[in-house]
């Protein structure tokens, strides 16, 4: 009934999708896998209207649409769920699932409530969840938020002719077990009404659940299969495959690191709901690359190294000193550096200029009594431009005009001006071109030369492996597995995916 | 592209070629307008609103708003007279009265501060409860009557003229300097600018936002102070009333000017524009004639306008 025929899509320097087929039947689930980075969400973003394609063709039953908005593409009977919750946790439980629909219930501009809860109390059935629709949603607990989330789309079912395709984005990730049972069940019984698209990261629900199940990779779908007999590791080995170029993250460039020098190590770190029990060291030198999938607590731990967060057990030293007072102003004082993942919201201030955004972090070096040395910091920016050979008109050009991988190399140079010899990235290069990744990666092999320590969140296993001396494998907030790049036996994607999933 | 540079452009420079416009349009009305007499009437009146603007520009750069102004102009005014009296004459121990002003404005900014940041209280609401409590101190200190503050060598700065332009005009020349300094030579200054671009980042960039916020407040008492100082020595007395009006005309001033309401964006030398285009606004009207009734509705126009003319519409989604 949903048919995809070479669609594509593409956002400035970037091919997302690459000429992508992709069916589903009345009844049917499919399973949708990939790496981070894949395009996976992209489709389902062109597939419930936020994004429109730029080639190829969408059909419905064999006619071709264009969803302007996601509201388009509900009256077509395509609804999305979504990991990141959309309700409103202020408005009562009714309200959200009929937010924007609330027409059928008014009668001179004034709403009938009580209508709206008897239809209301209809969609929980659906879901056979039994929660007053007159509850304030912020009440629930996360798993029948979820299932208000699916009641909402279901309303489709009454307000569109035809059939539905529904779009479930990792429901699971942060269910327990046993409501995960309960949500399956549900979906199965649901598909004599609609249709599922089902995206997770783990391998085994996806395989359960689904009826086919498609693996995408760099944009492109790699392999559709059943998932009757068929092979966990066969996908893993599709999602991942490609020979790793050795010169494209400069291991040529790649220095063993100090072995005595300790910048950061922690012992038996936890944050409660987050991770537990992190114990790890960074040398001087070294690039240690934390991996796992989406929530497993990488970023928890960064943010805790960088004192954004305080973590509820165990001991952190930063150079050998214990940590106490977890604040960012003591964590850039004990030479931290943290490159947060959105750039634009955490990495630079769109409307400083390129000079500013340099020197944030250690005002104090340029200033005395609180007023700039002239010349000095300038200067110093000067020199960190052509360094990193930051393409920018002038250093006073502000930043929100420069390229992603210009605005990365600025806050870069933020932190090593700054003196940071702990460099925590987090996914540094999502979103950049192939070469500005590169210049990324000469980066962080220049960081390592001068006696820097680099944690890394890596945007895909790839680049971990590539970028990295020593892996931690995370998996539900604690580390499952450690890897050494480089010696006797060199692990692949595939060694590290297992542990991951 | 270049279409886009114009559009920067004119975005950029539109207050003053507004101000400018203003300027011709209203000596072609009334050629009165172009004298040095007027000029210096026009400077005059402009001292004190460009204080307390100057002040209020750096929590709007900050991407704040403080509305405590009328509050802490009446009650440093007033401190301000009250002291005077106390000493025989503005010489003698006198003038000691402008450094207890301006030390009340900074302790007010201060507590304003701090119990907006402490508290998380939005600023909005903490400045306009802490102005009213200042009215409220002024009446108790004078006892509901207006003080005289008639001091000869006091006075000086309205009634000793350089080239024609009242003391006063160069002292507040001489704070704008100040003000500018600091917006763009210290570490304060660089500070608001982040913080009203992105408090988070500005957060995770290890600046002590918190301390950033109390220290902006104090300062922008400060120059309430100041405002105050030359408010007063213009009228010659002081009652609680001294603020009334001054809230309006100094954000619309900012405004108008050109500095963001969403922060990170402007500063004092806009602000100076702003004040500039409201003094011929307001001037002009009266040279042309018009009743003073109606003036209040157009200033109120104006300050929409400006708003509306310099609203980056596609950059912002939701408004709140």
């Amino acid at each position: 009934m949903l048919e995809f025929k070479k669609v594509e899509k593409t956002f400035p320097g970037v091919r997302a999708l690459k000429g992508i087929d992709f069916e589903i039947k009345r009844g049917e689930i499919v399973g949708l896998v990939g790496e981070n980075g894949a395009g996976k969400s992209t489709l389902m973003k062109v597939i419930y209207g936020a994004y429109q394609h730029d080639g190829g063709e969408v059909l419905i039953n064999g006619t071709p649409v264009v969803f302007r908005n996601p509201r388009d593409a509900m009256e077509n009977g395509i609804g999305m769920v979504f990991q990141e919750q959309s309700l409103i946790t202020n408005l009562t439980v009714m309200e959200n699932i009929f937010l924007g629909f609330e027409a059928q219930f008014m009668k001179f501009g004034i709403i009938n409530w009580r209508k709206m809860a008897q239809a209301a109390c209809e969609q929980l059935k659906k879901v056979k969840l039994d929660v007053d629709p007159y509850t304030t949603t912020s009440e629930l607990s996360f798993t029948q938020r979820q299932l208000v989330e699916l009641a909402k789309v279901l309303t489709l079912e009454e307000r569109v002719e035809g059939d539905l395709v529904i779009l479930l984005d990792e429901p699971t990730s942060v269910l327990p077990r046993k409501e995960i049972e309960l949500l399956f069940d549900l979906v199965r019984e649901l598909r004599s009404r609609a249709s599922f698209v089902f995206v997770s990261h783990r391998m085994d629900e996806v395989i359960e659940l689904s009826d086919r199940i498609y693996v995408m990779k760099d944009g492109e779908v790699v392999d559709v299969v059943d998932s009757d007999g068929c092979d966990v590791d066969a996908i893993q080995h599709k999602m991942v495959g490609r020979e790793i170029d050795k010169r494209y993250y400069r291991e040529d460039k790649k220095h063993p690191y100090q072995q005595n020098k300790v910048l950061v190590e922690t012992r038996n770190l936890g944050k409660e709901g987050e991770f537990s029990d992190v114990s790890l060291k960074l040398r001087a030198g070294e690039v240690l690359a934390l991996v796992g999938t989406e929530g497993c607590g990488t970023e928890g731990v960064i943010r805790s190294i960088f004192g954004l967060d305080k973590p509820t057990a165990g001991e952190l030293y930063l150079n050998g000193e214990p940590v106490r007072a977890f604040s960012a102003f003591n964590g850039v004082r004990s030479g931290v550096g943290y490159i947060p993942r959105e750039r634009k919201i955490e990495g630079i201030v769109g409307g400083m200029s390129v000079v500013e955004n340099m020197t944030l972090a250690n005002m104090q070096d340029y200033s005395t009594w609180g007023v700039f040395k002239s010349g000095v910091e300038r200067e110093l920016a000067e020199q960190w431009v052509s360094k990193l050979s930051i393409k920018t008109a002038t250093i006073d050009t502000h930043c929100g005009n420069l390229s992603g991988g210009n605005q990365q190399k600025v806050v870069l140079s933020k932190w090593r001006s700054a003196g940071a010899k702990i460099i925590l990235l987090d996914h540094p290069t999502r979103g950049l071109d192939i070469g500005a990744k590169e210049d990324v990666y000469d980066m962080v092999r220049e960081m390592c030369d001068d006696g820097c320590g680099v944690i890394l969140i890596a945007d895909t296993l790839e680049e971990a492996l590539g970028l990295a001396h020593t892996i931690a494998v995370f998996k539900d907030g604690e580390i499952q597995k450690w890897f050494e790049s480089g010696g006797d036996h060199q692990p692949d994607q595939y060694d590290l995916l297992h542990y991951m999933i | 592209m270049s279409k886009v540079l114009s559009k920067e452009f004119l975005q950029r420079w539109a207050p003053l070629i507004v101000l400018f416009s203003l300027c011709i349009i209203v000596s072609i009305i009334n050629p009165n307008f172009l004298s040095v007499r007027n000029f210096a009437r026009l400077a005059t009146s402009s001292a004190a609103p460009l204080m307390l603007a100057i002040g209020v520009t750096f929590i709007i750069i900050m991407g704040s708003i403080d509305l405590s102004m009328e509050g802490v102009m009446a009650f440093c005014g007033a401190s301000l007279a009250v002291v005077m009296l106390q000493f025989n004459s503005f010489v003698e121990w006198g003038f000691l009265a402008i450094p207890v002003a301006i030390v009340f404005g900074v302790a007010i900014g201060f507590v304003n501060g701090l119990i907006h940041v402490k508290l998380k209280i939005p600023s909005f609401l903490v400045s306009l409860g802490i102005g009213f409590s200042c009215i409220g101190l002024t009446m108790v200190m004078t006892g509901g009557v207006r003080v005289s503050a008639s001091d000869k060598a006091f006075r000086l700065l309205l009634t000793e003229r350089f080239f024609g332009f009242p003391l006063m005009v160069y002292v507040a020349f001489a704070a704008l300097l100040l003000a500018y300094f600091i917006q763009k030579k210290t570490a304060l200054g660089r500070n608001l600018y982040a913080i009203g671009g992105g408090e988070e980042l500005a957060h995770a960039s290890g600046v002590k936002v918190e301390r950033v916020r109390i220290i902006a407040f104090a300062l922008a008492g400060a120059f309430y102070a100041l405002g105050a100082m030359f408010a007063v020595a213009q009228i010659g007395s002081v009652a609680s009333n001294l603020g009334t009006g001054f809230m309006f005309v100094s954000i619309t001033s900012v405004v108008v000017g050109g500095t963001a309401l969403m922060g990170g964006i402007g500063g004092v030398w806009q602000t100076l524009v702003g004040v500039l285009i409201v003094a011929v606004i307001s001037n002009g009207m009266v040279l042309v004639g018009l009743p003073t009734y109606i003036q209040e509705g157009v200033l109120g126009v104006l300050v929409i306008l400006a708003v509306a003319l310099a609203t980056n519409r596609k950059a912002i989604q939701l408004v709140k």
